[in-house]
């Protein structure tokens, strides 16, 4: 290997947030402190999605973020988008994974959707009149997503749909649902799924159960199921027999959302320990001033800071196509979901006794903390995705 | 329906203030923010234009030359355009000489009408807005509660202590708003990435005729002698029990010290 293979080897992208960034990012995160926080732990309490917030991300345009101007959007890179799901995910991941849902199930339309269909839908997703799913996860096909047994079967002008879908985040609340399905099951594997929007309420649609979660306890994920549902031929995105590599591009835009929501919880987990360091008064004094304290304050700023860095590195890289955009989504997500579960549990630590209660909001951090390091494809599938290409590049 | 809002910044009080060697606010040293008082006043503004389906909302301040970024929050909620009247020489101005320059901006716009907050966060005069009016000759609703245009007219509930009196005026006119005009909205993220593209015009003494000689900080009428910080407050007592239990504990709080 020579020199010169080096910065094919390692690429990097220098990030600095524009003026525009700061002023959006600053106003989400006043919302979130002033209209989303005092709601998060009635939302985990109830377990009840937050409906009102819903529309309040609608009305600020924080839900129109992701999308084309043409739409009703405003036309964000992924840098912004993740400021706003991180600012949200501070106050409340429950909040910030509405805006991280939205996106992640409107990017097969926004990256594989012709011209008609992105002007059917984007509209009324832009404008949060609409909410959206991505339903590609069942039983037997979680960390190999691959393993798709649902059905879509040409009739006609339609595909029907028969098939089980699970852990489907916002399942039971979407108006759309993103779907992928076997359409050639005598095809190679990663080569037979295709990608459909189904509109929901349909005939043979119907909700199963709503799964009881350790965390993030107001986003509903549902079990969906299809029964016959038929969806006209204009609902199919990209060709047949692209879903896989459909969904596949989807991640590489998705999993910096997830890293954003785990650097918001992170951080928002840290401010409350920082706090309360200065106001607990152990042995006459702050517990702040205690150096055992000190070194946990000051190795969760260093989990959150360097999660955050490589977070907003991904997102520039990924936008100006340096380096390969799956092994910046995998990295992002895996050192941030991480950072997150660490820093979320040493705040539980900070707070002693009283982290562990329901009276502070630390500990429902740590249980929201641990499904990013599940979601959208689990920390070892993150590695998997990153050493692969590492190898590749090699090649 | 033309509307001027008057607006100001103010040092964010979430942080500790710091005082010139005049003892004045050194405004300089602290981020700047929007009047919250201010915010309620543009509130009211924009729900008229809104309501009359057509009009503009121009920002009116008087302020140091690094004001624009905290009026960018009043145009992201939706304000047209603004002006700014700084000059070096206003540095220390008193409330005379606000007065005076903003009635001098003033005469140079056009409007129907001429909305302020009811004080700042900063100074706490709460004369300006009368001052203004004054000057510029302009009928004067204060402490409206609800703000009503008519044909060429307007009417405002201006709060009293057993309710409100109605009072009417000719329209151009100056109301003082007050909170009771609803909750001011939070700027959309359309209107932020919006209100980069405005126009705040800046304005110097002499562009609004005067002469820095004769309104500057140096013809101040009012100097601070003396500073001193509040006192500390004292260990508060929370009462952590059910409301009625709690209610007899504050009341006999409150008779124990002759406040009920």
């Amino acid at each position: 290997m020579t020199a010169s293979n080096q910065p094919a080897a390692y690429p990097s992208a220098a990030y600095r947030l524009t003026d525009e960034q700061r002023a959006l990012r600053d106003a989400v995160r006043s919302l979130a402190r002033d209209r989303v926080a005092p709601r998060a732990a009635e939302i985990d309490r109830s377990g009840t999605f937050p409906t009102d917030l819903r529309e309040l991300l609608a009305t600020q345009d924080i839900l129109a973020l992701p999308f084309p101007a043409v739409y009703g959007g405003l036309d964000a890179d992924l840098l912004t988008i993740c400021l706003a799901i991180e600012e949200l995910s501070a106050a409340c991941a429950t909040t910030g994974l509405i805006l991280a849902v939205h996106e992640l199930a409107s990017l097969p339309i926004l990256q594989s959707g012709s011209e008609a269909q992105q002007a059917r839908w984007l509209p009324d997703l832009a404008a949060g009149r609409r909410l959206i799913a991505f339903a590609l996860t069942e039983a037997g096909a979680g960390s190999d997503a691959g393993a798709v047994a649902m059905r879509a079967r040409r009739d006609g002008d339609e595909y029907v749909l028969d098939g089980t879908k699970r852990f489907i985040s916002h399942g039971s609340v979407a108006d759309l649902i993103v779907v992928f399905a076997l359409t050639d099951p005598a095809a190679e594997r990663y080569r037979n799924l295709s990608c459909f929007v189904v509109e929901v309420p349909t005939p043979g649609f119907s909700i199963g159960r709503l799964e009881h979660k350790m965390g993030l306890r107001g986003s509903p994920t549902a079990e969906l199921l299809f029964d016959g549902v038929r969806v006209p031929a204009d609902g199919r995105l990209g060709a047949e027999g692209e879903g896989f590599a459909i969904a596949m591009r989807t991640f590489e835009r998705s999993r910096p959302g997830i890293a954003a929501q785990a650097v918001g919880i992170a951080q928002g987990a840290l401010d409350v320990a920082t706090r309360y360091a200065t106001e607990r008064i152990q042995f006459g004094r702050p517990i702040g001033d205690q150096q055992l304290v000190q070194a946990l304050l000051a190795d969760m700023e260093a989990a959150t800071a360097s999660a955050r860095a490589l977070l907003y590195t991904a997102c520039t890289a990924i936008e100006t196509g340096e380096g390969d955009p799956a092994r910046w989504a995998a990295l992002c997500k895996l050192v941030a979901g991480d950072a997150a579960m660490r820093v979320t549990t040493d705040a539980v630590q900070v707070l002693g006794g009283y982290g562990y209660l329901e009276d502070f909001p630390v500990e429902r951090m740590m249980r929201d903390a641990k499904v990013t390091q599940l979601y959208e494809g689990t920390q070892q599938i993150q590695r998997l995705v990153i050493a692969r290409s590492m190898l590749a590049a090699q090649g | 329906m033309r509307i001027v809002v008057l607006v100001k910044p103010v040092p964010d009080t979430t942080g500790q203030e710091h005082l010139g060697p005049d003892l004045r606010v050194d405004r300089m040293a602290d981020p700047a923010v929007l009047n919250a008082n201010d915010e309620y006043a543009l509130e009211a503004a924009l729900k008229l234009r809104e309501a009359a389906g057509e009009g503009t909302v121009t920002l009116l301040t008087m302020a140091p030359a690094h004001a624009p970024e905290a009026l960018r929050r009043a145009l992201a909620m939706g304000a047209d355009g603004g002006v700014l009247v700084t000059d070096p020489a206003l540095e220390g101005a008193d409330t005379l000489t606000t007065v005076r320059v903003l009635a001098a901006a003033l005469a140079r716009l056009e409007y129907d009408l001429v909305l302020a907050g009811s004080d700042t966060s900063d100074g706490g005069a709460g004369i300006v807005g009368a001052g203004v009016a004054a000057l510029a000759g302009l009928p004067y609703l204060s402490a409206a509660a609800r703000i009503e245009p008519t044909a060429g007219r307007v009417r405002v509930h201006r709060i009293s202590p057993t309710g409100y009196d109605l009072l009417e005026a000719p329209l151009p006119a100056f109301i003082v708003a007050t909170q009771a005009l609803g909750e001011p909205r939070y700027p959309s993220l359309r209107g932020i990435m919006a209100a980069r593209a405005k126009q705040l015009d800046v304005w110097s003494l002499v562009d609004v005729g005067l002469d820095p000689a004769s309104v500057g900080g140096a013809q101040s009428t009012t100097r601070v002698t003396a500073t001193r910080q509040p006192p500390a407050r004292e260990a508060t007592r929370v009462i952590h029990e059910p409301a009625a239990v709690a209610a007899v504990q504050v009341a006999d709080f409150l008779a124990a010290r002759r406040l009920i």
